[in-house]
C-alpha cells in the first residue's frame, strides 16, 4: 500500500514546490513595482531640494561688513537706527511711507500725520506733515513701530541692497564647490557666495515681486486659499446631495441610469475643457455674478476667485459625486432596514444612519479630489488666473493668482534663478496639500472610531 | 378552528407578488393579543414574506405587491390612506442578524423616541432604562451605556435590536428569525425574555426551529410550498399556510398530513 502511493506523493511534493515558486515570483513583482513607486517618488523629491536650496553668489551696494562692526541681524533696533540714519538718511519719508502711509502718494506730504499714517502719533506732532520732521523724529516714527526684524529688512533693502547674480543647484553646490569658487573669482569678484535656502518664512509672507531674490509666495497662497475654500464650499454640498440622491431616491429608470453613466464620463474629462466651460459660463455669462456686480463691486471682469472656485468645483464634482456614491453604498442595508422598522421616514434614515455611516468614505473621496482642484493649473489659466498681481486678494470677487500658477510662470521665466523660486512654491504648495490632508485624515479617523466604538 | 381569545391583526386572503410573480398565496390567519404566534415551514415557504407584510417592510422592496388585506384596529393597513411610517412605529420589528447601528447603546435604544419628537434628556434616560430592562440587557450594559452598540456579544446585541423596537412601545413585535444566528444559550435569553419580560406584547416570530416553536409560542402556522409546472419546463413556486392551530394541537395533533410530515421531519 505504502509502496504504491510514494510515487503519487512524490507528485504532489514536486507540484507544491512548483506552486509556491509561483507564488513568490508574483510577490516579487508586486514589490517591485511598489519599489518603483517608491524610487519615483524619492526622485521627486530630490528635483525639488536640487531646485529648492544651493550656493548664491550675493553682489551688495554697501557691504555689510562695513556697516558695523557687528553681524547686522544681531543688532538692536536702535543700533539698526543709527547704521539708517548714517547711511540712508534721506530715504527714511520714503520708508515711513512704504510701511504706515494710509493716504495716496501724491498727498502724502501735504497730508497732517495723524491723518496721513496709521500709527501712533505725539499730540505735539498733530497739526505737522512729514515734511516739517527732522531726522530724529523721523527715525523716531520708525524704530518705535517696527520690530527689529522689520528693521533689519529695512536696512537690507535701503542699504546694503543685495542682488542675486548667479546661482546654483543644491547638487552642484555640495559636489563642486571649487568650480563655483572660481566661477566666482572670475566672473563676480566683488560678489560673495552664501549658501541659501529659497524657502524661508519671508518667501512665505511676503508679496509677489519681479525680482527673484526678493519675491514672496503670499499673494498666491492667499489665492489658492480663497479658491479652494469657495470651491469646498460649492463642490461638497452639491456633490453629497446629488449621491444622495441617486442612490437613495432615483428609481432604477432610463434617465436615472443615463445620468449616472454621464457623471461618470465627466469624471475622465481634460481639466482644461472645464477651463473652457469656467470661461464661457461663469467668466462670460454670468459676470455680473462673479464680478460682484450684483453686490455692488466696481467691477466689470469676471476672472474672479469666485469664477475659480466654481470651475475648479465642476471640474471635481463628477469625482465626489461618485466616490460620496461608492460610500453611500457601503452602508449595510441592514442598517436601513432596522431605521425603517422603529418607524423612520425616508429622510429621517438617510440623514441619521446612512450619512454618518457613510461619511468617512465620502471624506476619502472628497480628500482626493480636492488635492486635484489645489494642483489645478491648465483651467485656471483659461479663465485667466493674473500671471503677475502684487496685491493679496480680499475677497471672492478679486483677481487672483494661485500657487500652481506661480510655478507655471515662474519656470516660463528665462532668469535662472525663478527655477529656485519654483522649487521653493513647490515645497509649500506639497506642504499645504499635506497639511490639509492630514487633517481630513484626522478628522476622518475621528468619525470612523466613533462610529466602530 | 376554535380558538378564543381578542384578534390584534387579522389576515383576510392575503397575497403577495413579487414583480408579478406569486410568492404567497390567500393566507387567512388571526394575530392574537398579546399572544406569541409562530411562523413554521420549510424555505421558500412565504413565510418571512408574510411577516413583513405585517409591517408593511416589503414597501422597500421594489415590485413588491399585496392583495387582501391585514386588518389592524379595525383599519386595513394596506388601505391608500395608511402611512407605513405610521404602522412600522406601532409594529416594531427584530431582524434574523442582529443589526444595532454603529452608534452607542444609548443611542441605539434612544433612536426611536428621538424620531417621535422626544428630546428631553431625563426622559430619554427613563426610556432608555426602561427599555433595556424589558430586554434584560440593564444590568450587562448599565455602567457603560456609551459603549458602541456592535461591541457587544451577538445575543446581546439582539436583545439591543429587542430594547430598541420597544422603546417606542408598539403593540406588535415581528420576529424574523431572531435566534437563528445565535448559540443555544443565547437563544434561550431570548425564549425566556418572549415568555417572561415581553409577555404584554402580541409577538410573530419566524423561526426554523421546530423546538423554538414548540417551547416558546402559543399559537402556530404551518406554510409550505405549491408547485406547477409551467410552459417551458419552468416550475412556478408559491407559498401557502396549511394549517394554523394552538401549538400544542399543532404538534400532537395535526389535521393535516404535510404538516405531520414536517414535524416529523420527512421533509423540508
Amino acid at each position: 500500500m505504502s509502496a504504491a502511493e510514494s510515487p503519487k506523493k512524490d507528485a504532489f511534493k514536486e507540484r507544491l514546490v512548483q506552486r509556491q515558486a509561483r507564488g513568490r515570483l508574483w510577490s516579487r513583482l508586486f514589490f517591485a513595482s511598489n519599489a518603483f513607486a517608491l524610487l519615483t517618488l524619492i526622485l521627486l523629491a530630490l528635483t525639488i531640494i536640487n531646485g529648492a536650496f544651493g550656493y548664491v553668489a550675493v553682489q551688495f551696494r554697501v557691504d555689510p561688513d562695513t556697516l558695523s562692526d557687528r553681524p547686522l541681524e544681531t543688532l538692536s533696533e536702535a543700533e539698526l537706527g543709527d547704521v539708517l540714519v548714517a547711511n540712508a538718511a534721506g530715504r527714511m519719508r520714503v520708508i515711513i511711507r512704504d510701511n504706515f502711509s494710509q493716504v495716496p502718494n501724491d498727498v502724502f506730504t501735504t497730508t497732517p500725520l495723524p491723518a496721513a499714517l496709521n500709527v501712533f502719533i505725539p499730540t505735539a506732532w498733530q497739526t505737522l506733515t512729514i515734511n516739517e520732521l527732522n531726522e530724529e523724529q523721523l527715525l523716531s516714527i520708525i524704530t518705535n513701530n517696527l520690530s527689529q526684524e522689520q528693521m533689519y529688512d529695512v536696512v537690507l533693502n535701503n542699504i546694503v541692497q543685495p542682488n542675486v547674480v548667479a546661482s546654483w543647484q543644491f547638487f552642484y553646490s555640495l559636489f563642486n564647490r571649487a568650480a563655483i569658487e572660481a566661477e566666482m573669482a572670475s566672473e563676480y569678484p566683488a560678489a560673495e557666495l552664501i549658501f541659501r535656502s529659497w524657502v524661508t518664512p519671508r518667501f512665505i509672507s511676503s508679496p509677489l515681486a519681479t525680482e527673484a531674490a526678493d519675491t514672496g509666495l503670499r499673494t498666491a497662497l492667499l489665492g489658492t486659499l480663497w479658491v479652494i475654500a469657495i470651491c469646498v464650499l460649492f463642490s461638497f454640498p452639491l456633490g453629497v446631495g446629488a449621491a444622495i440622491y441617486l442612490e437613495e431616491y432615483a428609481d432604477d429608470s432610463f434617465i436615472n441610469r443615463l445620468i449616472e453613466t454621464n457623471i461618470r464620463n465627466l469624471a475622465g474629462v481634460p481639466s482644461i475643457i472645464y477651463g473652457l466651460l469656467g470661461l464661457t459660463v461663469f467668466v462670460r455669462f454670468l459676470v455680473t455674478i462673479t464680478s460682484g456686480q450684483f453686490v455692488g463691486v466696481q467691477s466689470d471682469t469676471g476672472r474672479t476667485i469666485l469664477s475659480a472656485g466654481l470651475t475648479l468645483g465642476l471640474l471635481i464634482l463628477p469625482v465626489i459625486i461618485i466616490n460620496a456614491q461608492e460610500a453611500i453604498r457601503a452602508v449595510p442595508y441592514s442598517i436601513r432596514e432596522a431605521s425603517y422598522g422603529l418607524g423612520a421616514t425616508k429622510w429621517q434614515t438617510t440623514w441619521r444612519q446612512v450619512l454618518p455611516a457613510a461619511l468617512p468614505g465620502i471624506l476619502t473621496g472628497f480628500i482626493l479630489a480636492l488635492s486635484r482642484a489645489i494642483g489645478e493649473t491648465a483651467p485656471l489659466i483659461v479663465i485667466g488666473g493674473a500671471s503677475f498681481i502684487s496685491f493679496d486678494p480680499s475677497g471672492p470677487f478679486s483677481r487672483f493668482t494661485v500657487v500652481p500658477l506661480q510655478i507655471y510662470n515662474w519656470t516660463k521665466v528665462p532668469d535662472i534663478e525663478f527655477r529656485n523660486v519654483a522649487a521653493a512654491a513647490i515645497i509649500v504648495l506639497m506642504s499645504l496639500l499635506l497639511i490639509m490632508n492630514s487633517a481630513a485624515i484626522i478628522l476622518r479617523n475621528r468619525f470612523s472610531k466613533k462610529l466602530a466604538g | 378552528m376554535a380558538i378564543t381569545g381578542e384578534t390584534t391583526i387579522h389576515l383576510n386572503n392575503v397575497s403577495v407578488y413579487y414583480s408579478n410573480k406569486l410568492a404567497v398565496k390567500d393566507v387567512t390567519l388571526p394575530i392574537r393579543k398579546q399572544k406569541i404566534t409562530a411562523f413554521i415551514g420549510p424555505s421558500g415557504c412565504g413565510k418571512s414574506t408574510v411577516l413583513r407584510c405585517l409591517n408593511r417592510m416589503n414597501d422597500l422592496v421594489q415590485g413588491a405587491r399585496v392583495d387582501g388585506e391585514i386588518i389592524y384596529r379595525d383599519q386595513n393597513l394596506y388601505a391608500r390612506n395608511v402611512d407605513p411610517v405610521e404602522v412600522r412605529r406601532r409594529i416594531g420589528m427584530v431582524f434574523q442578524k442582529p443589526n444595532p447601528f454603529p452608534k452607542s447603546i444609548y443611542d441605539n435604544v434612544a433612536y426611536g423616541p428621538r424620531l417621535l419628537g422626544v428630546t428631553r434628556k431625563n426622559q430619554l434616560d427613563e426610556i432608555v432604562e426602561r427599555s433595556l430592562r424589558g430586554a434584560a440587557l440593564w444590568d450587562e450594559v448599565a455602567g457603560d451605556l456609551k459603549k458602541s452598540g456592535l461591541a457587544l456579544s451577538g445575543g446581546q446585541q439582539q436583545r439591543l435590536c429587542i430594547a430598541r423596537s420597544i422603546a417606542v412601545e408598539p403593540d406588535v413585535i415581528l420576529m424574523d428569525e431572531p435566534c437563528s444566528a445565535l448559540d443555544p444559550i443565547a437563544t434561550q435569553r431570548i425564549e425566556q425574555l418572549m415568555r417572561e419580560e415581553l409577555k404584554d406584547y402580541t409577538i410573530v416570530i419566524v423561526t426554523h426551529n421546530m423546538q423554538q416553536a414548540q417551547r416558546a409560542s402559543d399559537y402556530t402556522a404551518f406554510y409550505s410550498i405549491r408547485k406547477e409546472a409551467e410552459s417551458g419546463g419552468v416550475e412556478r413556486r408559491w407559498g401557502v399556510l396549511v394549517e394554523f392551530a394552538e401549538t400544542e394541537k399543532l404538534f400532537n395533533s395535526p389535521e393535516s398530513g404535510e404538516t405531520a410530515d414536517y414535524i416529523a421531519g420527512r421533509f423540508g
